[in-house]
């Protein structure tokens, strides 16, 4: 064993970092139920590739330009290609440099694939991989050092537990300009495009839920205090969220709906992610029912501008980001976290940061995202054109259908036809 | 009275129902459908295992309509599903023997014209 490696916080960061990966599976399951059947491959598939991508540009540069020293706005290249990141540990952390890398690896993978919820179902594939690529080093490696790895927001104490700067900010704000650049679907606003499978929704929500244990749990870095309130608040948020989730939808259309509780737990887990290891589970309650508010207020507006933000990954986790890193600054107390108050508790220094946070971040996200997006448009088709949105991204992209029937399928290879003897007369 | 028999893409479906209410049009049974047409197949693999999907899916129209609708009918279905490319669909007009609507006993062009019409 290394000096200076606690065994408790290592073997309880291996399994968080299986458990935040699982959650880009999961929100493959939940984006692929709300798309239309013929899209459903092509949408897990952007989740699936986002691990391919985000994995190798984390390994190569991402946690480098993340984690490694630099300056307030970007970090250095020393440890690029993991050059030494070992078994020692991280100044002040008591795990693996190697696992505090992968563990970061899947924050990065899991954010990559929730941009992907603006534009599916006309995105295609190629031009996604590319972006991808460059999303996961050009916005996520910047924003995560910003608040995580020793740059200007963190610098100044602005709290973010888990990532409400990089992963919830970061991808909502980039799904809206990576809406309005790739433009939206065929039919969007003439037609009614719903969701295929509510079931999908409803598992792919819970498994997040369950993998989010891991991501916030996780971002203590040990077994310590902050990962265990971080850890309880994530059950506690999201609870609350769904109860009030539950009232709201009473009020507008007098019925609870299921696809409407699958998106606040996703908005529950969202809020409590910035602010887990700070706040008292007291206030997570408060945090969880007050900030369904305005991303229930966003999902419900979206749709009726013309801007297609196909799974309202803005109102879900750019919007709830945002009201968590808010919150954070009024309801930290020292107390329960050690590190430091919010305004509530005599620190309004803190909230200054929080709302800088809160305007810098959006505003890095979407500018970087348009620019990015338009430079792999004029390299590679972006879109698929109306026939091909007809046909469905499934057919298109993967020559797959997710519901094949068999019926009428035609053996060409192997030799099947004639190996099995039958008689086929090929039209 | 004709039943009009509509074969169409089923991404076309939608505009072909609202092709039908412009021309008033109003009594429709659909069903999806698989079916071949002469259009190119699609190949697809799954693992080691190609086919070429002999079977396109469509969706089918059952209009059942007085005369005076049979042409409207026919424009409406035209002017909802094509795209101009092969696998558009077909149109089938066939004679109506007899209509009943169950509710009321009625028969015939009083069956086929919509209650509050």
């Amino acid at each position: 064993m290394t000096p200076g490696i606690d065994t408790g916080d290592t073997a309880w960061m291996l399994a968080a970092t299986a458990l935040v990966l699982l959650m880009t599976p999961a929100l493959g399951l939940f984006y692929a139920g709300l798309v239309r059947g013929k899209n459903t491959l092509n949408t897990f598939m952007m989740c699936i590739a986002s691990i391919a991508v985000a994995a190798l540009t984390w390994a190569l540069v991402g946690y480098s330009l993340a984690f490694d020293e630099g300056n307030g706005f970007i970090g250095g290249l020393g440890h690029a290609f993991l050059r030494d990141v070992t078994f020692e540990p991280r100044e002040g952390s008591t795990i693996p440099h190697l696992l505090f890398m992968a563990f970061q690896a899947t924050f990065c993978i899991i954010t990559v694939a929730l941009v992907s919820g603006a534009v599916v179902e006309r995105m295609r594939f190629g031009a996604f991989l590319l972006f991808a690529a460059l999303w996961s080093v050009a916005v996520y490696a910047v924003l995560a050092h910003w608040s995580f790895g020793g740059g200007w927001l963190i610098d100044n104490g602005a709290l973010d537990f888990a990532g409400g700067v990089p992963v919830e900010m970061g991808s909502g704000f980039s799904a809206l300009a990576a809406a309005l650049v790739v433009g939206a679907r065929k039919d969007y606003g003439r037609q009614a495009l719903l969701p295929h499978n509510a079931v999908y929704v409803l598992l792919g929500a819970g498994l997040l839920w369950f993998g989010w244990f891991g991501f916030n749990g996780g971002s203590g870095f040990s077994t310590g205090n902050a990962g265990v309130l971080a850890f309880v608040n994530t059950l506690l948020t999201p609870a609350a969220t769904l109860v009030a989730w539950f009232a709201l939808d009473l009020v507008r259309g007098r019925q609870v709906t299921a696809i409407g509780a699958a998106t606040a737990i996703i908005v529950g887990c969202v809020l409590i992610t910035p602010a887990g290891g700070f706040i008292s589970p007291g206030w997570a309650i408060l945090l969880g029912a007050v900030g369904a508010i305005p991303s229930y207020a966003v999902i419900v507006l979206r749709p009726r501008t013309r801007v297609d933000e196909t799974l309202d990954v803005l109102a879900a986790h750019g919007t709830a980001g945002m009201t968590g890193i808010l919150f954070a600054g009024v309801f930290a107390s020292a107390s329960w976290n050690g590190v430091a108050d919010g305004l509530l508790y005599g620190d309004a220094g803190t909230l200054g940061w929080q709302a800088l946070a809160a305007v810098a971040t959006p505003a890095y996200a979407f500018g970087m995202t348009w620019l990015l997006l338009r430079l792999v448009g004029a390299v590679l088709p972006l879109r698929a054109d109306d026939r091909d949105q007809g046909i469905g991204m499934d057919v298109l992209e993967h020559g797959e259908e997710a519901y094949a029937s068999g019926e009428g399928a035609i053996l060409i290879e192997p030799d099947g036809a004639r190996a099995a003897g039958a008689l086929v007369t090929v039209p | 009275m004709k039943l009009v028999i509509g074969i169409v893409r089923p991404e076309k479906a939608n505009d072909v129902l609202e092709a039908l209410f412009r021309a008033e049009v109003c009594g429709i049974s659909i069903s999806r459908v698989q079916g071949h047409g002469g259009e190119l197949d699609r190949v697809e693999t799954y693992r080691g295992t190609t086919v070429k999907m002999g079977l396109a899916d469509k969706v089918r129209f059952e209009i059942a309509v007085s005369e005076p609708f049979v042409e409207p009918t026919i424009d409406a279905l035209c002017e909802g599903a094509r795209t101009g490319e092969v696998g558009d669909g077909k149109i089938f007009v066939v004679p109506l023997e007899r209509v009943v609507r169950i509710r009321t006993g009625e028969t015939d062009n009083a069956a086929v014209t919509p209650v509050n019409a």
